[in-house]
């Protein structure tokens, strides 16, 4: 039995819809991310699966249960927000034990549940203290303190971690991870980071313009995106999207890059990773999709030519992030981003020779922008 | 060049300074200096005149023959004193508590982003913009057995209807409370709303998942963080309050009798109409008394607890 279950749910704000017919399906113990830009619905998912904002169709049903018409207090779900939403006027330990107290729990239990998560998460020295004394990354701990003392169904974590310095996000990235592993809880986390989505989720929803237009594990949706929108938004820095021409015939499908200064350039597509949707799209246009990564310095020694395609290239800026080189390069009508090892030294103006593995390699229709291959 | 510094400092910089510069220092000061020596006679000067008036027998005009506290304890044996002292803690009490009650009341559910607000908000809030003489003059009539509700609700057919609280002795301080409650609980909602604004929505949100109903969010979530505009709201009544005279000539004159008397009536009355300047200052300094009493109080615990809260 699915822990969260939303059938065709729909969100009307006035004339707009927010929320168009989601359907979606959380397994007990699972970390879900909902990720989008800002507007595309996600948080607005969430206010529904809390009950804090009325859905205007459809259903969700937590353990099995109709709680569509419940109120926030009555589906047992937990919320970690962007801004902590701690009480001001509690101590920590208030703040942590206010909701056992809202449902009577008797006080020994409740001092032993803020002892236990204080443990947690080493937020033991603070109890004492109000929110306005704490820093944000103790606020954000004492607001993930509040979600776990009550051992709810469902946790939801609404962007916790954007209000936070990128060391500090790092940090409690990696402990919600810790947490989630220890603990098994049912997560719902919205976040705009895709970063944040690729490292902590079990499965990722992408979503926009209030439909979820992939729900799959952060692998699939990284190496197998449904549309451009999908794949433009995982990874970064982001895919390069390369206009071609496909030409050839099944089984020796090409993709003929014009590029303005040098000869035309034509990548062969592996045959393991044909589709009938290809031959319709013979003579057409299509987007060739390549990833930072699937560009690959040229190794000299080990001469296996055989494999991937060669590509010579200007270098146009060189950006080394110390655990690589980010490249930019001209190709086809546009540039790319080819990420190589550090020890390539490489500087802007030099020739480069890339070997591109077209075997990850993914095609798009231009018109529809969803998959052909 | 050295030898110069080796000097006291301090005196040369000075002296090498340009006058617009030392202007500039002094600048600040002289602005204030005017409101800060007017302030200083007329209000401090004049607290400490009207202390030594009260320890003199003056009657019509001021005289300088001390008697001690005599006067103090005339006040004591004074019944009229006792009344309007009373009647002080009465109105005062319930203007406040109601105010506050009424006005955290209407901006709660003024802040559910209803429709129109406004216009609500301004018809709440305008009654403060009326002085206290003209709201005292309009509850007289509406109080008025003969003119207002009581006539109307008469007039309708219901014979026995009775609402004669403006002349009645033991209820008439009671008609100060509601015109003044009617006056200023607008002012105290724009208050708290202005406080509720400043909350993040998420925190309610936040104690309505905690399992807490709408009630409880507000009694012991909301309202705690706006501790501070309880404080100031309450300054703000209490001082409404205790200088309450213009509302009690408008409405009641002080009556029936003295019922309605208020410290600042029997004040003004003794001190200016009756001939009493001692007594009156007297009154007042006592009035001064039981201010500091509860303000200094007030103010030190709420200005010391938000420094460690």
């Amino acid at each position: 039995m699915s822990a969260l279950e939303i059938r065709q749910v729909r969100k009307d704000f006035g004339a707009t819809r927010v929320l168009k017919d989601v359907s979606l399906s959380i397994d007990s113990g699972e970390f879900l991310i909902l990720v989008g830009p800002s507007g595309c619905g996600k948080s607005t998912l969430m206010n529904a699966i809390a009950g804090l904002e009325p859905v205007t169709a459809g259903e969700i049903l937590i353990a099995g249960e109709d709680v569509t018409w419940r109120t926030p207090a009555e589906r047992d779900i937990a919320m970690v927000f962007q801004s902590y939403a701690l009480y001001p006027s509690m101590t920590v330990r208030q703040n942590i034990a206010f909701g056992l107290e809202m449902r009577k729990v008797p006080k020994a239990e409740r001092e032993a549940a803020v002892e236990r998560v204080a443990d947690l998460l080493q937020i033991s020295p603070l109890l004492d203290r109000k929110p306005s004394q704490l820093s944000g990354g103790q606020r954000q701990r004492v607001a993930m303190g509040r979600a776990l003392a009550r051992e709810p169904k469902i946790y939801l974590f609404d962007e916790p971690l954007s209000n936070l310095d990128a060391k500090l996000r790092v940090e409690m990235r990696t402990e919600i991870k810790k947490l989630h592993q220890r603990l098994g809880t049912t997560i719902v986390y919205v976040t705009h980071d895709q970063i944040e989505a690729m490292t902590l989720a079990d499965r990722i929803a992408v979503m926009r313009d209030g439909h979820i237009l992939q729900l799959g594990t952060p692998e699939e949706v990284y190496n197998d995106p449904v549309d451009m929108f999908v794949a433009g938004f995982m990874g970064s820095p982001s895919m390069n999207f390369i206009q071609a021409t496909l030409e050839g015939d099944a089984g020796a499908y090409r993709l003929a890059i014009e590029t303005p200064e040098s000869p035309r350039l034509v990548l062969p597509w592996p045959a393991a990773r044909e589709t009938p949707a290809m031959a319709d799209a013979v003579g057409g246009r299509a987007v060739l999709g390549l990833r930072p990564e699937h560009f690959s310095e040229e190794d000299l020694r080990l001469g296996d030519r055989a494999e991937g395609t060669l590509l010579a290239a200007k270098v146009t800026v060189a950006e080394p992030t110390g655990a690589d080189i980010l490249l930019r390069l001209p190709l086809g009508d546009g540039e790319v981003t080819a990420r190589v090892g550090p020890k390539a030294s490489i500087a802007a103006g030099e020739w480069i020779e890339l070997r591109v593995d077209m075997s990850r390699a993914v095609l798009f229709s231009p018109d529809s922008e969803r998959r052909l291959a | 060049m050295v030898t110069t510094t080796l000097g006291d400092g301090t005196g040369s910089a000075a002296s090498r300074r340009t006058p617009a510069a030392r202007l500039q220092d002094w600048l600040p000061r002289l602005v204030v200096a005017p409101s800060f020596a007017i302030s200083l006679f007329f209000v401090y000067g004049f607290m400490l005149w009207t202390f030594v008036l009260s320890l003199t027998n003056s009657r019509m005009l001021p005289q300088y023959d001390f008697i001690g506290f005599a006067q103090y304890a005339r006040l004591m044996e004074n019944e009229r004193w006792w009344v309007a002292s009373t009647n002080l803690a009465i109105f005062g009490g319930l203007f406040v508590v109601i105010c506050l009650v009424i006005g955290a009341g209407l901006a709660i559910l003024l802040d559910q982003r209803i429709r129109q607000e406004g216009v609500l908000r301004t018809i709440y809030l305008y009654p403060m913009a009326l002085s206290l003489i003209v709201t005292g003059v309009v509850w007289k009539w509406l109080l008025n057995p003969s003119l207002g509700i009581e006539a109307m609700v008469q007039g309708w057919g219901f014979e026995s209807f009775q609402f004669d609280w403006l002349v009645d002795s033991d209820m008439a301080i009671y008609t100060l409370v509601l015109a003044a409650v009617w006056q200023a609980s607008g002012f105290v909602m724009a208050m708290f709303l202005a406080g509720l604004r400043g909350i993040d929505d998420n925190i309610i949100k936040a104690a309505q998942l905690d399992g807490a109903s709408l009630p409880r969010v507000y009694w012991r979530v909301v309202l705690p963080c706006l501790r501070p505009v309880v404080f100031s709201a309450v300054m703000i009544l209490a001082h409404i309050a205790i200088k309450s005279f213009d509302l009690v000539m408008a409405l009641t004159g002080g009556g029936p009798g003295y019922a309605t008397d208020l410290p600042a009536t029997f004040m003004y009355v003794h001190a200016f109409t009756r001939a009493q300047i001692g007594l009156g200052s007297a009154s007042a300094m006592l009035m001064l008394g039981a201010v500091l009493a509860i303000l200094v109080p007030y103010l030190f615990s709420e200005l010391r607890g938000r420094k460690h809260g």
